[in-house]
Parts: structure tokens; sequence; C-alpha cells
């Protein structure tokens, strides 16, 4: 364990005046930790300047060090630089913008409705930081999924010890070197490593833990995270079902799902995990999946620079041994020393096929036949719920009963993973695809305490004796009168002023037409 | 046994009887007829339990559930309707909203204290979501959780909403099966362990918990009437509630004046003898009734201080320049004990709160609105009130819930709603336009992917119809005013053919 020669002595109260001793004994990420809370309890990570200045500094780094991102990208998981550009930092881009501009107002008081009891007072919610919030990274979007939370946690004015995932050895070599360089290194200092010094970091004390990963950490992030009572936002995975209509463009649906399917090759949290569709469109799903992936990644995927490769050995022996007790429809060639397997479909799969005991998480497209949309959906609610649930059609009433018959973290019609770029949607899993949300104003509320408050005066004490002892019925009584529902003042406010331009309609039609 | 009832609830749910607004909306007013017609009842069991007045049982727990109800009922339709959110340029045609969802099975686990309240508001929320609930009341409370278990299968459906007793160890076989939701109110220790059971399951929870809520008493504010308001909070239920101003700070130059006001109060309110105003409750039970006069062990109480163990009876207690490091304040006191701590100023008191762990409730007592300003924004809680105490728990539209050790989540009206569901997110689009998707496809260039930037970077647009209708009232106001700006210039400028025009206008209507 590295000693990292961040911090200085004083320490706060809380940290119970450790002797030096004590402090070199510290490991390398209670030190960071330890720093960051320093850094935090200073308040300048408060300020709307500061957290302005941080953003538009990460904004920078992107701008300037568009390079080194995309050859690590390239080593990590053969992306193409444009790919890079198209999944991961366009996107963040576009959040900066996103909260520079809003942070003012999601920053601000937020007014609520009142009652009768407390009109003459003022109400708000404040947003307020939380402290420390520890982010752990994924492998394969290493930027999007780590920097999407940072940008939420500085913009609600935390300090953050960013933690990415080691899988992806070139890109954390390259967050550890360069975000120090831009942003503020005690606020938020990178800790990378693997699992003993993820381990190590779980047993400090945070404000707020985000992962990105799968159900299995998941589970041990929370278990961790309940001994010291922080909560959690944990974006994990699961098989996403994509059913296909036979009444809609099967075509333009089939390019689309190719898209979202070999992507990253296949190594995306929200990727159309397995199709749904009646057999009488197999074939005619096959053969257009088949054109699609010609057309993106010509005859020879191998040689193709836009298609990825398996991040490591591990998953690729994972991945290859799902194929077994499936037929191959297209592509199932694979090459281990290259970590290549080729855009792969599998026809007729069967519910107990290993296939589809897990989330594939490879570029390995199962084809399961079903009856119609209503075997679909007992299918899949029959499973856990998924991260992403996709339907294509073109009739509305498939759609609709989609939606109100399954449940999953988010639903999309008629495309695939696009929903993660609307900032104005919240991005999250439910049950064991994940809890909490992010993107744009989710991620600012996530990483931020909601604080009611309510500002009375030491006037009007005439009004609280209702609720104090001795108690009466009458007492009673008014208590029930003045602790009616919320009253809508928005509705007697635009009442109010149609009586009056109802009123001074009337006067001028007396005045001038009579 | 459990497992059963458990099993049975989630068959309920997935039957999917709980989808439909109507049936949502008829256990609701089933619920609020139980409030009703059952508060004699419920007002007998609390006395058992706990001593409650007839009149502090419709105060502190009934009315606000009748609200709760009353508001679900009103909102549920606005509620649970689908959300539509701000759009791109990438999916100015499409459809996006939010779609509010049940989650499924919610466990809620009830406290003692308020033993309707705190189980019925978030009952109510879980209902007005749709889901299913396995109510667990607290055994400490025993009186009210028998009778919660016999009323509730008259009034609701019983298999969607079980109520199911026992102690510890029926609380741990609970916690053991798997829910969609658990939501807990009581002590930060027992809420570690709920948290770590959830996990298992990959379970969200909501910890309603406790702390010692600071309040703090400025030197130059009306004193007597910030002591009446604290006197009542802190000794209503004897003590026994989670946001009860636990402790005061104040400069020593006040404190004599806080202790008389405080003393005059109580005479008001409970008479010379508390353990005989009908008002005054008990403590629950022996176990905390030893734990709240140990507390006290070693100091003397300047007010009160007498105790009967036979009725678990505290008199109501204030003690005075009480040392930081003492019993009393390392946990929360939930007892009828109110120590004064004292601090040289405001400045002080924040550093004394932030020292510590992030209480439920913070409580400022000034008359400077610059002062308690400064104050929130210096220090951190689940709620404040300035100038009273408790007040912001009665008002629905503020979220209600604890920060670090004082708990997770929140609730309280739309708060529960929201808490217990699951805000999906919707994106209809269209299999059309399919040459607008030809940039994010391989083979990818640097070209294509600056189209891409250019709609993943545009700013949201706001296509809501409250703002397209703004839009175009607007520009029509807009065209009708400058129309009567150049009608009138032209009239001012006296051009022949108008003034003719408006005289043959005039002289034809009169």
């Amino acid at each position: 364990m590295k000693r990292s020669p961040c911090l200085a002595p004083p320490f706060k109260i809380q940290e119970r005046n450790l002797p030096k001793l004590e402090l070199l004994r510290m490991s390398r990420e209670q030190q960071a930790v330890a720093c960051a809370r320093k850094a935090f309890e200073t308040g300048r990570s408060k300020s709307l300047e500061h957290r302005i200045r941080q953003l538009k500094n990460l904004k920078r780094l992107f701008a300037e060090r568009q390079q080194e991102i995309s050859d690590a990208s390239k080593k990590d998981l053969n992306k193409s630089e444009a790919g890079t550009q198209l999944f991961e930092t366009v996107g963040l881009e576009g959040e900066i913008n996103l909260v520079i501009r809003k942070l003012k107002e999601w920053a601000a008081p937020r007014k609520v409705e009142k009652n009768l009891l407390i009109i003459s007072d003022t109400v708000y919610i404040k947003p307020e930081p939380l402290g420390v919030v520890l982010i752990i990274g994924a492998w394969n979007y290493p930027w999007a999924v780590t920097i999407q939370p940072l940008v939420g946690a500085i913009a609600a004015g935390n300090a953050v010890v960013i933690k990415p995932s080691e899988v992806c050895v070139h890109t954390a070599k390259v967050m550890e070197e360069l975000l120090p360089l831009y942003i503020d290194k005690e606020l938020y200092p990178v800790v990378s490593g693997g699992v003993p010094e993820t381990q190590e970091l779980l047993r400090q004390r945070f404000d707020h833990i985000f992962y990105t990963g799968n159900s299995v950490v998941g589970k041990l992030i929370m278990e961790a995270a309940a001994k010291h009572l922080t909560p959690v936002t944990l974006e994990l995975g699961g098989k996403s079902p994509c059913y296909i209509d036979k009444d809609c463009d099967i075509s333009i649906a089939c390019r689309r799902v190719t898209w979202g399917k070999y992507t990253n090759c296949g190594q995306t949290c929200i990727a159309p995990d397995y199709i749904l569709c009646e057999p009488s469109i197999q074939d005619r799903v096959i053969e257009e999946v088949k054109k699609s992936i010609k057309d993106f990644y010509t005859e020879n995927p191998k040689t193709c620079p836009d298609y990825g490769r398996i991040i490591n050995q591990r998953h690729f022996k994972r991945i290859m041994a799902m194929v077994d007790d499936s037929t191959v429809a297209a592509g199932g060639d694979n090459d281990e020393s290259d970590c290549y397997i080729a855009p792969t479909v599998l026809r007729d799969v069967k519910p107990e096929a290993k296939v589809m005991q897990e989330e594939i998480f490879g570029p390995l497209l199962p084809i399961l036949p079903v009856s119609g949309l209503d075997e679909a959906i007992k299918f899949i609610n029959k499973r856990e719920k998924p991260l992403a649930l996709y339907v294509f059609t073109a009739n509305d009433k498939v759609i609709q009963k989609m939606v109100d018959e399954t449940s999953s973290g988010g639903l999309l019609a008629n495309d695939c993973i696009v929903h993660f770029s609307v900032s104005s949607l919240p991005f999250g899993g439910v049950g064991n695809s994940g809890m909490g949300c992010y993107h744009g104003k989710f991620s600012f509320d996530q990483m931020s305490h909601l604080r009611g408050c309510l500002i009375k005066q030491l006037k009007m004490e005439g009004m609280n004796s209702m609720r104090y002892p001795p108690h009466t019925m009458e007492k009673l009584g008014w208590v029930r009168f003045f602790l009616l529902r919320n009253l809508d003042l928005s509705s007697m406010g635009k009442m109010a002023l149609l009586a009056a331009l109802a009123v001074m309609a009337a006067v001028l039609f007396k005045m001038y037409l009579l | 046994m459990d497992r059963q009832t458990v099993q049975r609830t989630r068959e309920a749910f997935l039957s999917g009887r709980t989808r439909p607004l109507e049936f949502r909306l008829q256990q609701l007013h089933a619920l609020k007829r139980m409030i009703n017609e059952k508060e004699t009842e419920i007002s007998t069991a609390l006395k058992q339990d706990i001593n409650r007045s007839q009149y502090d049982t419709p105060l502190l727990e009934l009315i606000g559930i009748e609200n709760e109800i009353k508001l679900a009922i009103d909102k549920l339709a606005v509620w649970a309707a689908p959300r539509p959110v701000e759009r791109n340029l990438l999916t100015i045609s499409d459809e996006v909203y939010i779609q509010p969802e049940p989650l499924g099975v919610v466990l809620i686990i009830g406290a003692w204290n308020y033993p309707w309240a705190l189980t019925l508001v978030p009952l109510i929320g879980a209902i007005a979501a749709g889901n299913a609930a396995v109510v667990k009341p607290s055994e400490l409370s025993e009186y009210s959780s028998l009778l919660l278990r016999a009323l509730l299968p008259r009034y609701l459906d019983k298999d969607l909403y079980p109520v199911v007793t026992g102690g510890v160890s029926e609380t741990q076989e609970l916690l053991r099966l798997r829910f969609d939701h658990v939501f807990y109110t009581g002590s930060s220790t027992v809420g570690k362990l709920v948290m770590e059971a959830a996990a298992r399951h990959l379970t969200p929870v909501t910890l309603e918990l406790g702390g010692k809520s600071p309040c703090y008493i400025d030197k130059n504010c009306d004193i007597r009437t910030a002591c009446r308001r604290i006197t009542w909070g802190k000794f209503v239920n004897c003590g026994q509630t989670c946001i009860a101003p636990d402790f005061i700070l104040c400069e020593p130059c006040i404190q004599g004046q806080v202790v008389e006001c405080i003393r005059q109060t109580l005479l008001e309110f409970y008479g010379a003898d508390p353990k005989c105003s009908p008002d005054y409750g008990r403590i629950v039970n022996q176990r905390h009734f030893n734990r709240v006069i140990g507390l006290m062990e070693g100091y003397t109480p300047v007010v009160g201080g007498q105790s009967d163990a036979s009725q678990c009876y505290i008199a109501p207690t204030v003690l005075k320049d009480v040392p930081p490091q003492s019993r009393m304040m390392q946990e929360e006191i939930f007892g009828p004990l109110l120590p004064i701590v004292t601090v040289s100023d405001m400045d002080d008191a924040i550093h004394f709160i932030n020292e510590r762990e992030k209480p439920l409730a913070l409580y400022i007592f000034c008359s400077d609105k610059k002062a308690s300003k400064k104050m929130i924004g210096e220090t951190t809680s689940g709620g404040v009130t300035v100038n009273d105490v408790m007040m912001h728990y009665t008002l629905s539209s503020l979220p209600f819930g604890g920060v670090g050790q004082s708990g997770m989540g929140r609730y309280h009206g739309k708060h529960t709603f929201d808490q217990l569901s699951h805000q999906r997110a919707c994106l209809i689009r269209s299999l059309g336009m399919e040459s607008v998707n030809l940039a994010r496809y391989p083979p990818q260039d640097r070209r294509r992917a600056r189209r891409v930037r250019m709609a993943l970077r545009s700013p949201l647009i706001d296509m809501s119809k409250r703002t397209f209708i703004w839009a175009v009232t607007a520009t029509i106001i807009g065209f009708g005013l400058f129309i009567s700006l150049l009608v009138i210039l032209l009239i001012a400028s006296g051009l022949n053919c108008t003034c003719w025009y408006w005289r043959g206008f005039y002289n034809y209507f009169y």
C-alpha cells in the first residue's frame, strides 16, 4: 500500500487528533478519504463559483486530451477514436454544459406548497452537499460511467473519491494522471487499484457511494455501506429483453438492434441482451441482422476499425462457454489471442440454454421464439427486472401493453440505448438491475441532501395554544380546522386574477359601452 | 408462517389488482373510514401502551394520518400519471416521459412511540403507489399492534396488506425474505442491520432513524415564547419523539431565564404535579425507564427529577450546565430530560453541532433572519424549523427524513408516493426518420462524429403544452400590440383617410 504525501495535521476533531505515527500507519486509501474529508470541511467545495470552475476545467480536459483518451480506449477495448467520442466524451460534454447552465437554479432553495397553519411563514427545500462521495467506475465505458456521476457530485458541492475500474488498465492510468491536473486534487482524489484496494476503500466511511457494475458486487457494496448507514446508488445490469413485433419495419428494427448490440462488442449494460419474436419472422430477423452487420463492420469484422474486442481473456472464455448448447445462425468465429469474437446470432434458443442464465455482455445475440406479445410479457415478468426493455412495433397498443404489464429500469420503443443520452430522463435500474438514478438534475438530487426548512416567527403565539395542554375538545376542533390539506395557492391566485379581470371588464363595459 | 404470508402477498400483487387507480382509491377510502370509526379503540390502546391522553392521540397521530389520506386521494391521478420531460434535438419528435410504477411488495416496520402514524403514513404511500405491503408494527406498543392486526384486514384487502406481529426473532425472519422496498422507522443500530439484510436481496431502503436534535436559543429573542414552544415539543409523549428537541444550546447569561420560563410553562401545561395530569405520558416500558434514569445519574436537575418506577413515570426534568462528555450527551435521550449545554455564542454552537453526527432535526430560536440563515447554511440536518419545534413534520409538501446517521430517504405527501414507486424512464420513438440515425452507425468518421456531437450537445427544449400555448399567445398579443401601435400612430399623425374612416364608423353606431 503506497503512502500518500497529501496530508498534513492538524485534523478536525472527528479524526480524533491522530498522532503523527498513526498517520503514517494509515493506508493510502484511508489517507485519500481523510484528505478529501478535511478539504470538504474547509467549505470550499460549496461555493457555486468553485463548482462551476471545476466543471469548466473538466470540460477542458476532454477538449485538450482527446488524443490520450482515445489511445487508451483503443488499447483497452479497441474502440475507434470516433467511437470513443460518440459514446463517451460527447455525452459528457453535453452533461457538463447542462449542469453549468442550470446549477444556480438547481442549488437554489425550492418553494413548496403551504397549509393554512403556516401560511405566513417561509418554507422551502434547501439542497445541500452530502459530504464525501465514493464513485466506483466500470470498465466498459470508463469515462462515461465514472465522470458523469462525478459531474453530479461536484455540482452538488461534495468532495469525491474516484476509483476507476482496474480492468481497463490504460484508461485507469490516464484518469489517474490527468484528473489531478485539471480538478482540485485534494477534494477529488483518484485512487486506483484492484479488489483489495476497493475493499479497503469500502471500509472507510463515506456520505454516499455510487457504484456501476454487476449485481454480485453490488450486494457487497451495499452491505459494506450498511455498516456506516451510507446511502448508495447502484447502477447494475441484467438481461435486457428486446421484443420485435411482427407488425413493424423489420429491416429498420434490426439495424437499430444490431447497432445497439454490437457497439463496444456487446459490452454495454443497456445492450439488447436477447431477442423475443414470433417464429414466423425469425428467419427474416436473422437475415436483416446479418445484413446490418455486414454494412457496419464489413465482411471481416476482425479487420474493421469500428469493431471492438472483449476486455480480457477471462471474459472471452466466459462468453465463448455460453455458445455451446445453442445453434449459431451467424458469426461464431473467434480468436482467443486477440480477444476477438465475431458478431454472432444464435437461433431457436431455449430458455434453459447457458446463454440465457446470465447477462451476456458480449457479441452474442440469442433469438428466442415466442408465440406472441402475451407470451413475451410472461417470459419477461418471470425473470429479474432488467435495466432496459426494448420493444419494436408500429402498433401503439403493443407499446402501451408493454409499459403497463412489465417493469424495468427504462423502456425504449423502436430504438436501442439512446434513452441514455436524454438528460431529462432518470437513468437507473430497479430490483436486481439497481437502485437510485442519475443524469442531469437527477445526478444533482441524488448526491444532495434535500433539507426541509420551515422558518417561523416568534409572534402569533395565540395560534399555538390549540396544541398546548391542558387539552380540550374545543382546541382539538381548531386543530382539525387548520390542518386541512395544503392549499393550492397558485389556483387561488389564478382565481383572484380572473375575478379582478372580470371586475375590470364589467367596469369598462359599463363606462364605455353603455 | 411469515414466509407463506409474504408469498401470498406477492401472488396478490402479481394478480395486478393494485394497478387500477380505482382500487387504490377504494383502499384509501377504507383506511380513512377505519381511522374515523375506530378512534376510540385506538385511543384506548394508546392509553394502555404509553398513557397517551385522549386528545393527544388525534392531535399527534390521527389528524395527520387523515390529512395524508385526503391528500393522496385528491392527488393520486396526478401523481400516478406519466410525467412528460424536456426533450433534446435528438428526441424532438418522440414521446418522452417518466412513468411511476409500483415496486412490488413493501415491508413497513413501525415504531412504538407513534405506532399508528409511523406505520400508516408509509402504508398510505405504498397503497397509493400501487404496491402490496406487509405491515410489521412494533411489539413494544403491544395493544396498538394487536389492534392493528385485528382492524386492518376488516377494512383493507387482507391478502395485499397483511399485518405481521412479533418480536425480534419474527422481524429477523421477515428480513431474510425478499421485498422490493423496506421502510424502517427506529434506531440507527437496528437501521444498520435492516440495511445489511436488505443488501442481500438488493432491496432499496428508507430508514427513518434518530439522533440528538439540537435546539439553539439566541440571547436576543423572545425567550418566553421560545421556551413555551420548546417545552411543548420536548415533553409531549413524554419526550419519546424522534424529532423532539434533545438538548438546548444557549449562552450562560440566559440559562437562568430559560430554566425559569420552562418551569413556568410546565406549571401551565401539566399543573403542579404532572403525575396527576391526564395529558402527561409515561415511559413505554421498564427497560427504557431504567435507561433514561441512568442518563441522569450524577446530575442534579434544576426542575423535576422525580420518578416512579411502578408507573414508569419520570417528571419533566431540566438540567443545566451539562458537560458535553456526559452520558446524557452521548446517546439520544428519548425521554423527558432536557439538558442545557452552554456555548459562548452562535459560532460556538455551530461548531458544537458540526462535531457530532448529523441530527434528524435542528431547531433555531432567533429573531435575526441573517443569523438563522447563517446557522442553516453552516450546518446540516434532516430538517430545520426556526422559531418553533417539530412543525416541519406537519407540512406534507416538505420531504421528511434524515441524513447520515439520522437516516436515508424521505416521505410525507407526494414524497412517500415517489419513494415507494419506480420512476421508469420511457422513450417512445418511431421507426421512421432513419436517416437521422445514419450519423451514429459505423463506419465512423470525423464528419459523422461532428454531426452527432451537434445533436447530443443541443440544449434541452421544453416542449410542454404550457410553453407552447404561452409562445402562441405571446406572439398574438405582441402582434396585436404592434398593429394597435401602428393604428394609433396613424390616427395621431392625422391622416385624413383614417379620420374619415373612424368618423364614419362612429356615426354608424351612434
